[in-house]
């Protein structure tokens, strides 16, 4: 089993397309998106239909905080540019896709695996895993041998060692790394639709569980393309500046 | 997994002779297969009283194997077991003789520890430039080749910035061996390529004094001792160890990573030229470090940060020799002229790089002329004279020059031979002079652009029109 991971997709169809033509190339034969579909980007209505068929496929589905805030749950972590893109989402998205996201779970487990936008501990919260201890919590949570999630924008990779304290990796994209089932790994797959590490190219994961490797990808896309495309649809600038230069 | 013995089998593989039996692992070879290299199995001691540590050395070191480009410095990983199931690595057995065979003969002669550890300190720039740092060198983990070239056999504590550091969790004790770990490995860094220069340093002291740097550490308290005490100088124990090994020891053995050689590729050239290396403090030093100098250490050792990990093929850098290949004196002067301009360019770019200027000659015969400039000697001070003659406007300090008279029949291979000894990464050379009736060595920067291991520039005068 060949599987794809995406997370925070935000709504960025080009991104995601040049994502799914990778993993097909590599082989992928099943796919999760861990959330955060929505928002930012300019095109949800093209990117919720595209998911939507996935998951009629098989694919899992999460919620994200972004795609909550889409279906009308106040979130006062949102800044303005964010509230600005969900309104404008709003306005965009009909019952079909509305329907969608309402039937999404916040979080999936499958046997060894757990899927969840952000921290498994409390999955309703968007909890940023972003130090050790929010791994830590997440990882004893989640009680499973692989946790994948999104959330947070940058490609991270925590494992539990023997000390039962996690400890964090940073992956080099393209480098399959041996992830065996004697160990807990927490991934975050990193963002499709809105990579914010100074690099505009899109992130994503995929999981070969017969050969026991995970491998972090990087994607270039026409982010100029998705780029005019959030300044015609009159979203704020600063949206479209962030898939210019990645930051 | 104990009841393990020749003639049991693991997925296919027959065991033969146990050949090592240690505290981690047992070796036995293979044997019932016909292949091109010899083959051994490497079969973790794992199970009931066994360290945790076992389990992920073997990890660590599949990875690395499995991950370093094939090359004579390691051993080819050929299969290897599931570390749930069936732990074991299949690969080549090195035929070589152990570094340990000389250290337990030393004092060794200068001259074979240079040959020793220039090899060695080749081995680990190859391994530096993946992105490994070995972190368990020590004599019994290294082998020589019948050509020459050292091979390094246990990956099982090495680290590799592009995986998970499996072994960094465990650091309740500095894993590897206690005699030859740098400070910095003391406090838990494991990122440093410099750290494996210092085991190297660690290594050439044995070999120049037959004594160990630093004695045996038995406890954590003796084994800090290394953040702020220096070793006694090899003359003051050896008192014929040149001044030039001394210098080159003392550089590995730094305290601070910063104040070592910057890459193994440096170390190898330095040991590769002996009368080219340039003696500072290090090479007259006759004691260890006053007591004044070691409360100031004592001190500093306690504030000690270590850095964070950058990929360490990246902190090397490309290895910063550039090779000027001249020609023998009477050549054209606006040839010369020309290849300063380009060294000066390269210079002004980038102030680490260094220059060595080289000339390749035929070999003259000992006894061959009458006059003096005519004898072997007398050539070779004459092609010296016309290096330093082509460098001096350079106006680069001493320790960034070198010269070599290389005496060769074949100048082509000659220069080749010195690019990938010296891990040169640039050679500078003359382009054959348009239009002139005879050349001198006809085809031999065709032959260097064809066959050196780095970039090859041919520069040509422009022409007086």
């Amino acid at each position: 089993m060949k599987l794809a991971l995406f997370a925070d997709i935000h709504s960025n169809l080009e991104a995601i397309t040049a994502c799914l033509a990778h993993d097909q190339a590599l082989g992928a034969d099943r796919y999760a998106f861990l959330g955060d579909l929505v928002g930012y980007g300019a095109d949800p209505v093209a990117v919720l239909d595209l998911i939507e068929q996935h998951a009629a496929n098989g694919a899992v589905v999460v919620l994200g905080n972004h795609d909550a805030a889409a279906l009308g749950h106040p979130d006062d972590t949102l800044n303005s540019n964010a509230r600005t893109a969900i309104a404008w989402t709003q306005a965009q998205i009909g019952a079909k896709q509305r329907a969608f996201l309402t039937g999404l779970p916040l979080i999936v487990r499958d046997e060894n695996i757990l899927f969840v936008h952000a921290s498994a501990a409390a999955p309703e919260q968007w909890i940023y895993v972003t130090s050790l201890t929010e791994a830590e919590e997440s990882i004893r949570a989640g009680n499973a041998g692989y946790i994948f999630s999104g959330h947070v924008h940058e490609q991270k990779l925590y494992y539990m060692g023997a000390s039962g304290r996690p400890m964090p990796f940073r992956p080099v994209p393209g480098t399959p790394i041996p992830t065996g089932k004697h160990r807990r790994w927490l991934a975050i797959v990193g963002s499709a639709g809105q990579p914010r590490d100074r690099s505009n190219k899109a992130c994503y994961a995929l999981a070969d569980f017969e050969r026991g490797r995970l491998t972090f990808f990087r994607v270039p896309y026409d982010h100029e393309f998705a780029a005019q495309k959030v300044r015609s649809a009159g979203l704020p600038d600063r949206l479209a500046r962030r898939l210019e230069r990645g930051a | 997994m104990n009841s393990l013995g020749p003639g049991s089998e693991i997925d296919g593989f027959r065991l033969g002779e146990m050949i090592h039996a240690g505290s981690m692992a047992s070796i036995y070879r293979l044997t019932g297969r016909d292949g091109p290299l010899p083959l051994i199995i490497k079969i973790p001691r794992l199970g009931g009283g066994e360290r945790a540590v076992n389990v992920i050395a073997f990890e660590v070191c599949r990875m690395v194997l499995g991950a370093l480009a094939q090359g004579p410095h390691h051993p080819t990983l050929v299969a290897f077991g599931d570390v749930e199931t069936t732990p074991y690595l299949v690969m080549e057995h090195v035929e070589g003789v152990r570094l340990n065979d000389w250290v337990q003969r030393a004092p060794v002669a200068p001259e074979e520890i240079a040959r020793l550890g220039a090899a060695l300190a080749l081995a680990l720039h190859d391994l530096h430039r993946q992105d490994v740092v070995h972190l368990d060198l020590k004599p019994t983990n290294v082998l020589y080749r019948a050509s020459g070239e050292a091979v390094l056999i246990d990956f099982g504590l090495a680290h590799h910035s592009h995986f998970p550091d499996l072994l960094a969790e465990e650091l309740r004790f500095p894993v590897g061996n206690w005699v030859y770990m740098a400070p910095e490995q003391v406090l838990g860094v494991r990122c440093d390529p410099r750290s494996d220069i210092y085991a190297l340093g660690g290594i050439l002291y044995e070999l120049a004094t037959g004594r160990l740097p630093f004695g045996s550490p038995r406890s954590l308290g003796q084994l800090r001792q290394r953040l702020y005490r220096d070793p006694v100088p090899p003359r003051a124990l050896v008192a014929s160890t040149p001044a030039w090994l001394q210098e080159i020891i003392l550089n590995c053995l730094e305290i601070d990573a910063r104040n070592r050689y910057a890459s193994a590729a440096e170390l190898a050239f330095d040991l590769a030229n002996p009368t080219e290396v340039a003696l500072s403090e290090h090479a007259s030093r006759n004691r260890r470090a006053a007591w004044r100098t070691l409360v100031r250490r004592w001190l500093a050792a306690r504030r000690f940060e270590p850095a964070p990990c950058p990929p360490p093929s990246t902190r090397i850098g490309p290895a910063p020799i550039v090779l000027v290949a001249l020609g023998p004196a009477q050549s054209d002067e606006s040839l010369f002229e020309a290849l300063r301009d380009a060294a000066q360019r390269l210079i002004a770019a980038d102030d680490r790089y260094r220059i060595a200027c080289v000339t390749a000659v035929p070999p003259a015969a000992a006894l061959s002329g009458e006059r003096y400039e005519d004898t072997a000697t007398g050539r070779h001070i004459k092609h010296l004279v016309n290096l330093r003659r082509w460098a001096k406007p350079l106006q680069l300090p001493e320790e960034r020059l070198t010269y070599h008279v290389l005496e060769s029949e074949k100048p082509a291979a000659a220069l080749i031979d010195y690019a990938k000894m010296n891990d040169v990464d640039q050679i500078l050379m003359g382009a054959p002079r348009s239009g002139a009736p005879v050349r001198l060595f006809p085809g031999v920067s065709a032959q260097v652009m064809a066959e050196a291991p780095c970039s090859v520039t041919v520069v040509r005068p422009r022409s007086e029109s």
